[in-house]
């Protein structure tokens, strides 16, 4: 499936509407609908640790626009943010500020690993004394990202990846979960 | 009077005479070596100076040299001369087993983070210094990451071939 009809599916409401006389009647599972406006709306820390960092803000900015997938309200605290993007060099002086932040992130809450140093260290990985070997180290990570850094285009790629994971039911938290009953109306 | 290389070095010779000491000129800018004891006096004398004027601490920094017998580690000055617009360096030896160096805050305050980066990445130990403690890296740390005894990098990479980034 190419990039933009997945797109395209994935956002149409989930659901199906029955046609009646007085205007129609929507039947879905609202554990679908919860998972459709949550990823339609998530809302990323502003947290940048190095030069991926440049690159999230031109993604941000006019020319990539990621608000144009829901991605615009940008916080600057952990507790109005749903998805945490580290977006540069996690140092073990970084590290406990990093748990912290994502402690103290409201649930739900995912996390989008941008570039090679979060990832696994990256240009760091040998003989380093200061490098965490990747952020998975210190908290869960749903989406890589591959580069140094990576382009807008990849991030961006990287959100909608997240989005569709949401929808799916297959991130960490949606999965420990125990499966609601379909309710029935 | 333009202040240059020369007269500089003539002003700390009438000054110091003898503990100063091989003066270079690498790439035009004033070198030289001075007896760790009498840093402070250097540093204020050409803070001082009427004509000197070096009130701008520009950097502090330190190499570390193993094979040199109780000389390992040396601390160097960068300062520059705001009126003159003149940049000189000089330098400080000491034994790595007692790597005391007088403070330097006393003269510049922006001494304070930069003896705190050198102590935290060579050891070395400003006396005097109002609050040396790990500035980069976490204070758990118990080594000098920056001494030579931890090797650069890898030596059997392969993949960082000089030939790979065009300068075999």
């Amino acid at each position: 499936m190419d990039v933009k009809s997945s797109i395209e599916q994935s956002m149409s409401f989930p659901g199906e509407v029955h046609q009646s006389p007085t205007g129609g009647i929507l039947l879905s599972r609202i554990d679908d609908v919860i998972n459709w406006a949550r990823s339609n709306s998530l809302w990323p820390l502003v947290f940048g640790t190095s030069c991926c960092a440049i690159e999230m803000m031109s993604t941000a900015s006019a020319k990539y626009d990621w608000s144009r997938f829901g991605f615009e309200v940008a916080r600057a605290t952990p507790r109005q943010a749903d998805v945490i993007i580290i977006a540069g060099t996690i140092v073990n002086k970084i590290a406990p500020v990093l748990k912290r932040l994502y402690d103290q992130m409201a649930d739900p809450k995912y996390v989008i690993a941008m570039g090679a140093c979060a990832t696994s260290g990256g240009p760091f990985f040998y003989n380093t004394y200061s490098v965490v070997k990747g952020a998975d180290h210190i908290i869960p990570v749903d989406v890589y990202i591959a580069g140094c850094p990576p382009r807008p285009e990849a991030l961006i790629h990287a959100m909608i990846t997240l989005q569709e994971k949401i929808k799916s039911g297959l991130t960490r938290e949606q999965i420990r979960m125990p499966k609601p009953e379909l309710i029935s109306l | 009077m333009k202040l240059s290389n020369d007269s500089v070095k003539e002003k700390l010779i009438k000054k110091f005479g003898e503990q100063v000491s091989c003066f270079q000129e690498p790439y035009g800018m004033l070198t030289f070596e001075t007896p760790k004891e009498i840093n402070l006096k250097v540093l204020s004398f050409l803070f001082d100076d009427e004509t000197l004027k070096f009130t701008f601490l520009t950097a502090i920094c330190a190499v570390h040299y193993p094979d040199k017998k109780d000389k390992e580690l040396a601390v160097v000055y960068h300062l520059h001369s705001l009126t003159a617009n003149l940049r000189i360096r000089f330098k400080v030896f000491t034994a790595i087993e007692k790597p005391d160096v007088f403070t330097a805050t006393g003269i510049f305050s922006s001494a304070n983070w930069m003896e705190r980066e050198t102590f935290d990445f060579y050891g070395v130990n400003f006396i005097g210094h109002p609050n040396l403690k790990r500035i980069l890296n976490v204070d758990e740390m118990d080594y000098f990451p920056m001494r030579k005894e931890f090797p650069l990098e890898d030596q059997t990479r392969i993949d960082k071939d000089d030939e790979m980034f065009g300068r075999g």
